[in-house]
This record gives C-alpha cells, structure tokens and sequence, in this order.
C-alpha cells in the first residue's frame, strides 16, 4: 500500500532518535565496563549518596508540586472572570508558557539577583531591615533553597494545564444549584470541587513530574553538589574516566523513568475521569 | 460553549477584594524577580549609583567580549529553523495522512508524540551521546544536527498544537471536495490543508522555537553552544551581560508568544478547548 509509506519518514525519525536513546540509556544501566550484562549497577542505586538524591528530588518535586498546584488554581480561579481570549487571558498564558517553558538558566539568573548573596531583597532585608536571610549560611544552593526557584516555573505551567478545567465548570450548573435552593458554599462543596478534583489532581502529578524531571535550573544553580538525581546523573556521565560510573547513569535513568511511568500512568487515569465532564 | 458576558447575575470567580489580593501576591512574586534582574544589570561600582553603560555597549556593537553569546544565539537560531522544518516537514504530513488514511493509528500516533514528556532530557542524554557519535559520522559535528533531537523534544507541543487546529475542521470532508474536483494530493495538502491549518501550524512553530531558545541540559552535556550554554559560559566571567542578554530573551519569547497568541484568539470564534 503506497500511502501507507508516507508514514515511514516520521517512523524512522521516532525510531532513531526516541526509541533507540531511550533504550540505550535504559540498557546501559545493565552493562559493566566491559559490556556483558549485570545487575550490579541497579545495586548502586542504594549507594548513599545515589538514594539521598532519589529523595532529594522526590522531596523537592513533592513539595513544589504541592503549592504550585494549590497557587497555580487559585491564579486561575482569580482570571475566571476575565474573558477567555481577551488581552489578559493572552497575557497570563503568554508569561505563563515563558516561564514554564523557556526557564532554567535564565531563571537561575533571577534569583541569583533577587535572594542571592548579593541579590536585591537580600540587600533590602539586610540594610532596611537588619534581617539577615543567610545568618545561618547560604541556603539557595540547596535542596531547599530550589523550591522557590522551582515554582517560577511550576505556578506557571499550573495556570496552562488547569485552566481549561476550570472554564469547563458550566454556569448552568450555577444556576441549577441556586434554583435548589444551594448556595455559593454549596455549589462550590458538592458540585465545583468534586468536578475539579480529578483535572487538579492531574495537574498535580503533571506538576511533579515536571519538576522531577528538570535539570537546567538545577544545573545553573547549584555548582558541584548533586543533591538531587539528574545532577547525579551528570555526575556519573562527566566522570566517564571512572569505571562503571557511566553505566551507573544508566542505572539512575531506569530508576527514573520508573517513577516517571508511574506518576504519568497516574496522570492520564485521571485525565481520562476528567474528560467526560469537558465535552 | 460561550458564557454570557453582560445581564448575566450568576457568575463563577472570586469577588473584588479576593481577586486583588491574589494578583497582588502573584504578581509580587513573578515580578520581583524580574525587576531585580534589572537593578542588577545596572549596578555600578558605588551601591546605589545606576546607569545604562553595560545595556549601551551590549548594543553598540563596538566590543567582540559577546561574540560566544552572538555565536550561541545564531546557534541557536539555525536550530530552532531547522526543528521548526522537521515540525514542518515529517511531524505535519504524518498527522494529516493518519487523519485521512489510517485513523485506527491516531492513537498510536498521540502516545509517541506525547512520550518525551515521560522521558526526562537528562535520561534522553545518556542514551543520545552514543547515538550523536554515529550522527556526527554521517552528518558531520555542525551544531544544526541537535535539532534531530530538539524535534523529539518539541513533539508533544507541536503535536498538541496542530491537533487541535485538526480536531476543529473536517479535514476528511475537505480533502475529498478538493479530491472530487480533480486535484491530487500535493495540491490537497498545500492548497487546502495547510491554509486551513495555518494557526495550528503557527502556533506549533512558535512553540517549538520558544522550547528549542530555552534548551539548555542536552546541549550542555553533549558539549554544544547554544544560547543557554553561552549564557551559562560568560555569567561566570560577565555575569551583568549574562543577566542582559537573559532579559532580552525573555522578552522576544515573551512577545512572541503574545503577538501568535492574540492573532489566534482574534482569528477565532471561542471555542471549548477539548
């Protein structure tokens, strides 16, 4: 069938460059030096140092998932009233994919000028109001000195994924529940958030795999330490010279995409609820 | 779906007072940083003294201290044309024949082009430094040839984009007219499909040149320069100028985005988002 090799180009090109890398990267992970097949390296998982980057990154996504999500609605639940393809609506989603998209270096940028030793409020705090936020040391090179960095651009991509469920809501439904006598309270308890909360909780693990995933911000901002698990991967594939260190990003790619498959499985679970109220 | 604007008394959204204090929140927090990156890059020796000195020579052009940001941003440029062309050229007439020709594969064809949202940039790196080895063998070590990876990355926007432009019009209905009255193929997709895609495509194409502007893990481990490598590279010697340039990029992407974002809402009667 002719048409059917109009599909071929694209075929070829997700082969190569998705399928192939996706399965050398996981494949590598049960490689030694040599090449021959082991397990040994999914052992190195439990390594101190690999395991507290593991939890570091689940710590930091959980946390930025959490308050990006519960910010990320209410930004949305503040633009309901605005008109859906008016000029704010354009440019909330403008700055919204910017950040959400575009951020990492740039973003590290930032909040170096704002928080960081040197940064705007830091100065501000400790000249006008002789509030010190490092007394204790810097802290915006850490685990949690990445969470406000994290939700520049988690709030963002929050207002992108949860908007289109929250102008699903019909005001018909409004109107249903004050003709039975409901009010606002109630409109919001039985009908809005129960409607609602299969889209944000999807958005949520969107949120949390997004930030499970990032590594740009991280990258830019913190320098040598590999408090969470894709700068241990950058880690072990810089030191290529030693051995088997290379086959151990292999080890930490399957590790992660295990917990990638699973939020994303979550994910679409709940899209799936969620789209039979949308229609 | 449209929600009556005017003589309408049930409405949805908070009321006045709550509404201000949370743009006011978040537009502290979102601007704040913004604004700081501005005081920063008009800092001047003494605390407290600000000029435009650095802005003036970054644009007078009369210093090559930025000719690796130049070279990364031209870098950079080249590959967001060429991922755009793959978008254009591979992703595009694959979605429109499955639309025409194989619609049990729509499905199939959702799942690969939303999987790279699945597969992290970091793990995608381990697996492409030895496939770039072979790419290099065959196409040389121009910095052009990322943008094979750059279209996987890009894949999910593109594909979303185009989509739901597809979903919106009955492209079975209008290449059979065009079909009925004697035209071929080709004719079909460039003399009726793509105008009736065109903001589905616009939107997909501006989309992948924001993602491929801001990317930043696969080239840095893989030893490329590109505008967020550069950036990174001369913050740790000119950490003003970085900080300019990053500005300046936030806001092309940022207008960009805009100008394709009111061209679409205006070219458009609203309707429900699928």
């Amino acid at each position: 069938m002719p048409a059917l090799l109009g599909l071929t180009p694209f075929a070829f090109y997700v082969i190569i460059f998705l399928a192939v890398p996706t399965v050398i990267a996981v494949g590598s992970g049960f490689l030694d030096a040599k090449g021959d097949f082991t397990w040994s390296n999914l052992g190195g998982l439990a390594e101190p140092a690999i395991a507290g980057s593991f939890f570091g990154a689940f710590f930091l996504s959980a946390v930025t998932a959490v308050v990006g999500a519960i910010g990320g609605a209410a930004l949305c639940f503040a633009m309901l009233r605005s008109r859906a393809g008016g000029v704010t609506r354009s440019l909330v989603d403008s700055a919204s994919s910017v950040l959400a998209q575009f951020g990492g270096v740039m973003l590290a940028f930032a909040f170096i000028a704002t928080i960081g030793a040197q940064g705007l409020v830091t100065v501000l705090l400790r000249t006008q109001f002789h509030i010190n936020i490092y007394e204790n040391g810097v802290w915006l090179y850490t685990v949690p000195g990445l969470i406000l960095p994290y939700l520049y651009f988690q709030i963002p991509l929050m207002v992108i994924t949860f908007m289109p469920a929250l102008e699903g809501l019909k005001p018909q439904w409004l109107e249903a529940n004050a003709t039975l006598g409901g009010r606002r309270a109630t409109y919001w308890l039985r009908v809005g958030i129960p409607v609602l909360m299969p889209s944000f909780l999807g958005s949520l693990l969107l949120l949390f795999a997004n930030a499970f995933s990032s590594y740009a911000t991280a990258a830019a901002l913190v320098g040598q330490a590999n408090n969470i698990v894709s700068l241990q991967i950058r880690q072990a594939l810089i030191s290529e010279t030693v051995l088997g260190r290379a086959n151990l990003a292999g080890a930490m790619s399957l590790g992660m995409l295990v917990v990638m498959i699973v939020v994303m499985l979550g994910y679409s679970a709940l899209v799936s609820r969620t789209a039979r109220w949308q229609r | 779906m449209s929600r009556a604007s005017g003589g309408e008394t049930l409405r949805f959204g908070p009321g006045p007072v709550a509404r201000s204090i949370i743009w006011t929140i978040f537009g502290l927090f979102f601007l704040i940083p913004l604004f700081s990156m501005l005081e920063f890059t008009l800092r001047t020796a003494k605390p407290g003294v600000y000029n435009f000195d650095r802005w003036a020579l970054v644009f007078s052009g009369t210093t090559t201290r930025y000719d690796r940001v130049y070279q990364g941003l031209g870098n950079s440029l080249v590959l967001a044309l060429v991922t755009v062309a793959i978008v254009l050229l591979v992703l595009l007439p694959t979605m429109v024949l499955v639309e025409l020709r194989f619609r049990r594969l729509r499905r199939l064809l959702e799942v690969i082009c939303l999987l790279p949202i699945m597969i992290p940039a970091i793990v995608m790196v381990v697996g492409l430094a030895p496939t770039y080895a072979v790419v290099t063998q065959i196409f040389g070590s121009g910095s052009w040839t990322l943008a094979f990876a750059y279209g996987i990355t890009v894949l999910p926007y593109a594909y979303r984009a185009i989509q739901s432009n597809i979903a919106a019009i009955d492209v079975v209905t209008l290449s059979e007219a065009g079909r009925s009255l004697g035209a071929g193929w080709l004719s079909v997709l460039m003399r009726i499909l793509v105008p009736n895609l065109g903001r589905g495509i616009l939107a997909a194409s501006v989309l992948s040149v924001a993602v491929v502007l801001g990317e930043f893990t696969i080239a840095s481990l893989l030893s490329r320069v590109n505008l967020q490598t550069s950036l990174l590279l001369i913050s740790q010697s000119d950490p003003f100028v970085a900080v300019i340039f990053a500005l300046l990029a936030l806001l092309f992407a940022f207008f960009l985005l805009f100008a394709v974002d009111r061209l679409v809402a205006v070219g458009r009667r609203r309707t429900a988002k699928g």
